[in-house]
């Protein structure tokens, strides 16, 4: 059984965190929006396994600040 | 526009009950002369229960209506003796194309399995249906049958009195009163009775409005599901075009909430759309319109003392994955047989509680997928047509997106599990005919598994040593000996890793369980449970 990798896992954070700021580079919000859930379909159709996508909706969602 | 329309097929007709001193009662009254109420007086005068059907009206219903019929029903129809004329007149159809804007996305092959007598789907008008299973009955009454199709006669008063139900019923000659021991609600998604006997219930009301038109032509289009989201026909909205016999094709399109119901339905403004979507070439007639909206919802419970309700009367659904019609029919399939052995006494009343576990258990499947259809289709939210779009602008260069694409789930039979009825199930056996599920068709011989399927308990021996006759209680059982080696798909669908196995099939053609070898002590402990004894 495997679970959400929440430990650090990704080598070159820095160079990610561009790369994902990139890709949403001179885009509106709306097709921002839309390459999110794209990227969101796609990674969580590389995970695959419905436990650990359930873990990362539950971690996501236990994220959500309080209205401020 | 097809005649069938305007032909009587059950005309009214004075009943000798009409001239009884006191109300007459009958063992079942059937209210609802549509697919389901007519599937299931079928079903129960094959059984030689004496079935009378109350309709208000004598004509085949009006407009093409439930169009699309799953295997599991052709094959529920077969042992109704109506699936030839039902699958030589439909469409069999197998190829899907999505669109998505301008695009194709992708396109889908329902790929039927080998070795099955009944495609996936057919596609047919329902007045056919209507027609064929009118004809059915009528054949039955002929050939002797109690069964009673009484046109122009309306239900206006129920009563449920503990042990029967009597009714009020208005004729063109009169009214008349009947009383029956049990009564089945087959009357519509508006049931009369339903709301005669305060049951009437409310359910989420999906807002939006669909366009429904039946167009003829004699176009080029391939028999194929063509599904548009985002259509430039039809921004923002959804279509749907769907072949039916006849030349006859059925158009779908999402019109929004806001909008002026009777100004849509006018051909001034229906023809242009369409015309906008099949080409400005292509010649067509429109046969019939109609502007519907949907409901998702059941009644809590199906079964009232001795009144019971089925199909649209008990539970709706939207019409994506088309669950309306097929659960409807397969819900006389689950009831009948039940109703038949409580009335001849091999099963205690309760019996009929089963059919509500079991069909409220399927409508809840049917509401769910109908409702994620709807959900996919229409999108409720932002964040939901999003995901929507997302899923259909991934589609076209990645399969993995394809199965999350829903434009309809199609009808599937539900597999009743847990049942009370079911019994034990046996290890390494194949999921797909475990305790609960419908039997799986396969060839044998020249012939198919479903037709050597009898409509009483049957006891199939496969590769096993199973005795020529089995009779429990009084309770016939006949028994079918069957062997891999003759017919090899029987491995696959019934052994898995077993050697050999015992079946137990209830009459609606579930298995009620399955044991590695035959067991007569298990065997007759296992009808006692699927009698809800």
């Amino acid at each position: 059984m495997s679970s959400l990798e929440t430990a650090p896992n990704i080598a070159g954070p820095d160079d990610f965190y561009a790369e994902l700021l990139a890709a949403h580079e001179g885009l509106s919000k709306a097709e921002s929006d839309a390459l999110n859930a794209r990227l969101v379909l796609l990674l969580a159709n590389h995970v695959g396994d419905r436990e650990v996508l359930c873990a990362a909706l539950a971690a996501a969602r236990a994220a959500t600040p309080p209205p401020r | 526009m097809n005649k069938v329309f305007e032909r009587a097929l059950y005309p009214y007709r004075r009943s000798a009950d009409q001239d009884a001193a006191a109300p007459v009662r009958h063992p079942v009254i059937v209210v609802g002369a549509g697919p389901v109420g007519l599937a299931a007086a079928i079903d129960l005068a094959q059984r030689d229960v004496p079935v009378v059907v109350l309709d208000d009206n004598d004509k085949v219903s009006f407009g093409s209506r439930a169009i699309c019929f799953a295997k599991r029903t052709l094959e529920i129809l077969d042992r109704l003796g109506c699936g030839d004329a039902a699958v030589e007149t439909g469409v069999t159809w197998n190829l899907g194309k999505v669109f998505f804007g301008e695009r194709r996305v992708f396109e889908f092959n329902l790929l039927p399995e080998d070795g099955h007598k009944r495609p996936a789907f057919i596609n047919l008008q329902q007045y056919y249906l209507e027609q064929f299973m009118v004809e059915r009955a009528h054949e039955l009454t002929a050939a002797g049958k109690p069964l009673e199709l009484r046109g122009r006669n309306r239900v206006t008063q129920v009563t449920p009195c503990g042990d029967h139900v009597a009714l009020d019923i208005e004729t063109p000659e009169g009214s008349y009163a009947l009383e029956a021991d049990w009564l089945v609600a087959c009357d519509g998604a508006g049931s009369p009775i339903r709301a005669m006997m305060g049951l009437d219930f409310v359910g989420k009301v999906f807002e939006d409005n669909f366009l429904i038109a039946d167009v003829k032509m004699q176009a080029d289009f391939p028999a194929e599901r063509w599904f548009w989201f985002d259509p430039p026909f039809n921004r923002g909205q959804s279509a749907l075009l769907h072949k039916q016999p006849d030349d006859v094709w059925r158009i779908d399109l999402q019109l929004g909430w806001d909008i002026d119901r009777e100004r849509e339905k006018q051909p001034e403004r229906v023809i242009p759309r369409i015309r906008e979507m099949l080409g400005a070439d292509v010649e067509f007639e429109l046969d019939w319109v109609s502007i519907y909206t949907f409901q998702c919802r059941r009644m809590d419970r199906f079964r009232h003392g001795r009144v019971i309700f089925a199909g649209d009367a008990a539970h709706q659904v939207s019409p994506f994955g088309a669950r309306g019609a097929n659960s409807g029919v397969q819900d006389t399939d689950n009831l009948c047989w039940k109703l038949a052995a409580v009335l001849n006494g091999s099963a205690p009343a309760r019996l009929i509680d089963s059919y509500d576990a079991e069909r409220v258990q399927a409508a809840d499947e049917n509401i769910l997928n109908s409702t994620r259809s709807t959900e996919f289709i229409t999108p409720k939210s932002e964040i939901s047509r999003i995901f929507r779009d997302a899923v259909l602008d991934l589609a076209e260069a990645h399969p993995f997106a394809r199965p999350l694409v829903n434009s309809g789930r199609l009808s599937m039979p539900c597999a009743h599990d847990p049942s009370p009825l079911s019994g034990p199930d046996a290890p390494g056996m194949p999921a797909r005919t475990r305790p609960g599920a419908p039997a799986v068709d396969a060839p044998l011989g020249n012939g198919w598994l479903m037709d050597a399927l009898d409509g009483g308990f049957q006891l199939l021996g496969i590769d096993a040593d199973i005795p020529q006759d089995v009779a429990h209680d009084g309770v016939a059982v006949s028994t079918l000996r069957l062997s891999t080696a003759d017919n090899p798909a029987l491995r696959e669908r019934y052994l898995g890793e077993a050697e050999s196995a015992g079946y137990l099939l209830r009459p609606d053609q579930h298995v009620a369980a399955r044991w590695h070898n035959h067991d007569a002590q298990a065997v007759g402990a296992a009808i006692d449970r699927a009698l809800g004894k």
